[in-house]
């Protein structure tokens, strides 16, 4: 396929991956932020094949898993509710709330089905008029598009019967929270490289200068990581802090200004909660006054929901990049894809899913 | 969920005043919102995201890259003879 079979070339990553090995001289600690370019790492093997200078630790960007527990809660409390229609994306169904998932809600009679795109959900709203549909808006700046959209096109089609349970968050608050705390060990940022596909890369310039840090925009094919690293490593071992692009085929510095808008025009920054992380000031987005008549937390009274995490669970750590799956005790026991304890072992953008399914486990031990 | 697929638009058109179109993913097509990208038009490259465009793919920008590697990947082959020459001796 297209711009998919080019970037996989074997012998073209050789190239970077030899490139890299020139010119590193000293151990280097990378995030990548995105959960997305975790999981390609892996897949590939690409972490394997790195000179033993590189360590990558794996960042929060996996939407699924820093939704907070008490929306989780939330969501599971209204997809409960009789004449409702809970609609989501597949990966929040297994995730784990303080009794249950959403999964044993439609278990248990419960309206509750999976979408691809948000406006599936508003169609799925047109079709039953006589019932209640929720969307819920999980996701990071990337889904915050397809997320507004479904409002501003239930509110084109004046549906009544449409809302959205939303869980918006932003990547640059949370860089500067990983940043800025004193357990930190982050020198350099794989940034993610369809979150600026639609923000661009404009907002990072005060951040790479502030923390004296380069940060790369990076794709997701096996040639875009490895580029992003060969950039990275080359700024880190200079000693220069640019924002770089190595995704430019699809990542402009300005970003998409029509997306901009878009989600400018239905959301707001706020405050937000996130799973395993805690609070990060001005890290989400909620609706705008002038759209609460389609937020599903006004209409549904779910009453007081009281959480409750499970104590064995590391996901917070791993989520800020300081632990790794495998130093978890339940990983790949009490803790398995079947029956996740925490989310990141849920989602296809969690990292301790991505050691799960790529046997890193195994390898590490052997 | 950040996940991106590159497709080719195949068909430009509006559906409840959206901007619609069919993008076809290597033989697979879908119904894809174009309304984000707005100068969009039939046989571009976008990349895909829960149903939506979020942008056109840069076929300049592609091929400079993969320019660039190739470039590396070259000299990484000339570096892997000098190695193998040195070792000879």
């Amino acid at each position: 396929m297209r711009y998919v079979d080019e970037f996989r070339d074997a012998k073209l990553v050789k190239g970077v991956l030899d490139e890299i090995r020139r010119t590193i001289t000293q151990p280097w600690t990378i995030m990548e932020i995105c959960g997305g370019q975790t999981h390609a790492f892996l897949q590939y093997g690409l972490d394997e094949m790195l000179p033993p200078e590189i360590e990558l630790v794996h960042g929060p960007g996996c939407p699924v898993c820093v939704t907070s527990l008490k929306l989780i809660d939330k969501a599971i409390a209204i997809a409960s509710q009789p004449d409702v229609i809970f609609t989501s994306f597949g990966d929040m169904l297994r995730v784990p709330g303080s009794e249950k998932d959403l999964f044993a809600v439609r278990a248990a009679g419960g309206q509750v089905k999976i979408v691809y795109s948000p406006l599936d959900a508003v169609k799925i709203a047109r079709q039953n008029p006589d019932k209640q549909v929720v969307f819920f808006a999980i996701g990071f700046e990337t889904t915050a598009l397809p997320n507004v959209m479904s409002v501003i096109q239930a509110q084109t089609l004046g549906l009544k019967n449409f809302s959205v349970l939303v869980s918006q968050v932003r990547v640059p608050p949370a860089m500067e929270a990983i940043l800025s705390s004193p357990a930190n060990r982050v020198q350099g940022f794989l940034s993610a490289g369809h979150v600026n596909a639609v923000m661009g890369y404009w907002e990072y310039l005060p951040l790479a200068e502030k923390y004296n840090l380069p940060i790369v925009v990076t794709g997701f094919e096996p040639l875009d990581l490895s580029r992003g690293l060969q950039m990275l490593v080359k700024q880190l071992e200079a000693g220069t802090h640019e924002v770089q692009n190595a995704y430019p085929r699809t990542v402009t510095k300005q970003g998409n200004l029509s997306a901009q808008k878009a989600i400018e025009r239905v959301f707001e920054p706020c405050d937000q909660q996130w799973r395993g992380i805690g609070m990060i000031p001005m890290s989400g987005w909620k609706l705008r006054q002038e759209y609460a008549t389609f937020d599903a937390e006004q209409r549904f009274d779910v009453g007081d929901i009281n959480t409750q995490e499970s104590e064995i669970c590391i996901a917070g750590e791993i989520l800020q990049g300081l632990k790794k799956p495998i130093e978890c005790p339940a990983f790949g026991t009490l803790c398995t894809p079947s029956n996740p304890l925490g989310a990141t072992m849920v989602s296809s953008e969690g990292a301790c899913a991505a050691y799960y399914r790529y046997g890193r486990a195994r390898t590490r031990q052997a | 969920m950040c996940l991106g697929i590159p497709g080719k638009v195949t068909e430009v058109y509006t559906d409840n005043e959206m901007r619609m179109g069919k993008v076809d993913f290597g033989g697979v097509a879908r119904e894809v919102c174009l309304e984000a990208v707005d100068e969009v038009k039939v046989d571009d490259y976008v990349i895909v995201h829960a149903g939506f465009a979020l942008s056109i793919l840069s076929e300049e920008d592609a091929m400079e890259t993969l320019s660039i590697l190739n470039e590396m990947s070259m000299l990484a082959d000339e570096m892997d003879e000098i190695a193998a020459s040195v070792q000879e001796e």
